[in-house]
């Protein structure tokens, strides 16, 4: 019996290594290292998830994708599936693999790049969407509020039944803002038309997601937009044949008949830039804010159910705001009770941007605590 | 305005509840024979990629069902032999099987992400029964699936409480030394009822790939494999009971988006406590009674059978 027990030991331990093996390496893509080694730069990319999730850590992967194949001396490295508490290792070993600049890309990785990059003086560490910096560590994001707005206007030209639903994960400042500024392109378009708000309080689940997204639809709603990481609404739009409006990548693959564009992160001009300027010996760890028209956020092709009235309505906007000259939270803009926010002539700053929790005039819903 | 809610909330319950239950069916006959599988989650993973490789590939569901039913079953023949034949430890094993399958999805289904199912299974409708007003469009204007599992429960209830064959089952899981000197085979029936129960939450993976979203996105099934262990128990292993319950688990996120909708305030964070909560609470019942035998719990539930042992 005793013999036994240790070669069950020994079995299991297999499995268990077995299992992190491949969850853990699945998607560590190293380049084969050539002579010209030397020439070569190594740029590691962490992640929450995996280019899987057709989402946020696709489009991550995507950019770094662009990355190798406009920058010839640039080697990447992935680790997926990294969570929080594991990121400072990954890190770690990231930086003593040679990597000279590492992408640490959720929000959760912030403090764990700081403590990093103290160590690691001659690495360029940069963090998705967090706001620390130190000498060698700064962050980055992209004002995907200025194509919600844009697609807001699509919505709000598109709908019939004046109910536009919104599947949003959390309720946190970043969603906030994407509602209010979806809002207001719904509404600069079509006054009557209301933007209704269900929280899944999910990131990830592609079948919640979708539950949440066929409520909104028996609610009367005929273009569906999203705060999530996957998908899942879009396939319920597409299934009761009416539209939506896809998030992160381009989301025509999924639903064909439904998505009349996305909202999408277009990471790799800035990987691009951000490594050129590393090399250059011109980088600076003054944090990034990126704007539409620093192309880091963009809409997707439209679908070929969107009008050509819709397209160049969407074309005198997108002018606008890339002119740089009126930005999406420029007043006056009304809260959800009516009140006076943001005055004519006035706009948001950054950090009230930042830290937004109210919403504004059309929005049906409420923000839990 | 009010009858439609009530209907369309009991619906999505049941559409929601499917995956559950599949699964949780398959859990019990596993723990029933006296194996905990607590590789729900990894085989219900297994099942959704390969069902929706096999679906996309052939253009034909049904074909991804059988594969994923497959899948799943071979997924619980590791275990089977890990626990029946090694005598391994069930909670590692079980464990071990879920972090494999989480990564083993992941692997195959890289290539199909983002495909979208031409052919998901669609909506039977049945004459007469679809008609019934509120019955029928609660309960009969689903997938094939979904009929299936209603007959699936009764059957599988029947066969563990009216049949010769299901007594045998709760013997091995009660007492399998007493089984085994009735002539019993211990280790057949263990190794067929843990194969049983993988096909099973095979099923239930493959649900949420080809009908339920239908798409394969990585880790799609979200802890429901999860949920469905905590079912067996809130069902007291008693497949009817697993049928509420899983209606029940199910309808709790469709009632609180509904809920939402109507600008009622519900905390989230209770609703997404409640399976927990009914199945803390059914445990809190069922010992408070003093037995859990009594209730359903196999006796040697999580012990391995050794014939020299006795």
């Amino acid at each position: 019996m005793f013999g036994l027990g240790k070669r069950m030991v020994f079995l299991v331990a297999l499995l268990v290594a077995a299992a992190f093996i491949v969850t853990g390496c699945g998607g560590g893509e190293v380049a084969p290292v050539g002579d010209e080694d030397a020439e070569k730069m190594k740029v590691g990319f962490v992640y929450i998830g995996s280019p899987g999730d057709a989402g946020w850590t696709y489009a991550h992967d995507q950019g770094r994708k662009y990355l190798e194949e406009n920058l010839p001396y640039v080697i990447t490295e992935t680790v997926e599936n990294v969570s929080d508490a594991d990121a400072e290792r990954v890190l770690t070993q990231l930086a003593e693999r040679g990597n000279r600049v590492i992408f640490a890309t959720s929000f959760g990785f912030m403090d764990p790049v700081i403590n990093v990059a103290a160590k690691y003086p001659d690495v360029i560490f940069l963090h998705c969407s967090g706001y620390k910096t130190a000498d060698n560590a700064t962050n980055y994001f992209g004002r995907i509020y200025q194509p919600r707005y844009l697609s807001g206007i699509v919505a709000g030209m598109t709908t019939e039944s004046n109910l536009i639903g919104y599947v949003a994960a959390y309720p946190i400042p970043e969603v906030i803002r994407g509602i209010n500024a979806f809002t207001l392109g719904v509404r600069a378009v079509n006054p009557e038309a209301k933007v209704r708000v269900v929280w899944t309080h999910t990131w990830y689940d592609p079948a919640k997601e979708k539950e949440a997204a066929k409520v909104l639809l028996d609610a009367g709603a005929d273009v569906i937009a999203q705060h999530q990481d996957t998908p899942g609404p879009q396939q319920a739009a597409q299934e009761r044949g009416v539209f939506s409006i896809g998030y992160n990548s381009d989301m025509s693959a999924m639903a064909p008949e439904a998505v009349l564009t996305s909202v999408v992160w277009n990471w790799g001009p800035y990987y691009v830039r951000a490594v050129e300027a590393v090399k250059n010996g011109t980088w600076d760890n003054t944090p990034y804010w990126g704007s539409m028209a620093d192309g880091i956020v963009d809409l997707a092709p439209f679908g070929p159910m969107v009008s050509e009235e819709i397209k160049a309505k969407v074309a005198k906007e997108k002018e606008r705001i890339l002119s740089g000259d009126w930005d999406v939270f420029h007043g006056p803009i009304y809260a959800q009770d009516g009140e006076l926010k943001v005055a004519a002539g006035e706009a948001l700053t950054d950090a009230e941007m930042l830290e937004m929790s109210w919403f504004v005039q059309g929005v049906e819903g409420s923000i839990p605590n | 305005m009010t009858s439609d809610f009530v209907i369309a909330v009991l619906a999505t319950a049941i559409v929601a509840g499917t995956p559950l239950l599949y699964a949780a069916l398959g859990e019990i006959m596993a723990e029933r024979s006296g194996i905990l599988n607590l590789g729900v989650e990894g085989m219900m993973l297994v099942g959704a990629v390969s069902g929706f490789i096999v679906a996309v590939a052939t253009g034909d569901p049904w074909l991804g069902v059988v594969t994923a039913m497959c899948a799943g079953g071979a997924m619980a023949c590791i275990h089977a032999f890990l626990t029946v034949t090694m005598k391994a430890n069930q909670v590692v094993s079980g464990l071990a099987l879920t972090l494999f399958g989480t990564g083993l999805s992941a692997f195959l289904g890289k290539p199909y992400i983002g495909i979208p199912l031409k052919e998901p299974l669609r909506a039977v409708h049945l004459p007469v029964l679809a008609d019934i007003p509120v019955v029928g469009p609660i309960f009969f204007q689903h997938d094939a699936l979904v009929l299936l599992s209603f007959l699936l429960a009764p059957a599988l209830w029947f066969y563990i409480y009216r049949t010769r064959a299901g007594l045998n089952l709760r013997a091995v899981g009660e007492n399998p030394a007493a089984a085994d000197s009735l002539g019993v085979n211990v280790f057949r029936s263990r190794y067929g009822y843990v194969i049983l129960g993988g096909m099973l939450a095979g099923i239930g993976g493959a649900y949420l790939s080809l009908v339920y979203v239908p798409a394969w996105m990585e880790n799609m099934v979200a802890g429901r494999g999860w949920i469905a262990v905590a079912l067996v128990i809130f069902a007291t292993w008693n497949p009817l009971n697993a049928m509420l319950g899983a209606y029940i688990f199910g309808g709790v996120d469709a009632l609180g988006f509904r809920l939402q909708a109507l600008d009622v305030a519900v905390s989230p964070y209770f609703l997404k406590m409640l399976p927990y909560l009914f199945t803390v609470g059914v445990l809190i019942l069922v010992t408070r009674k003093n037995t859990l035998n009594r209730i359903g719990a196999p006796g040697a539930l999580g012990e391995p059978y050794d014939r020299e042992e006795r």
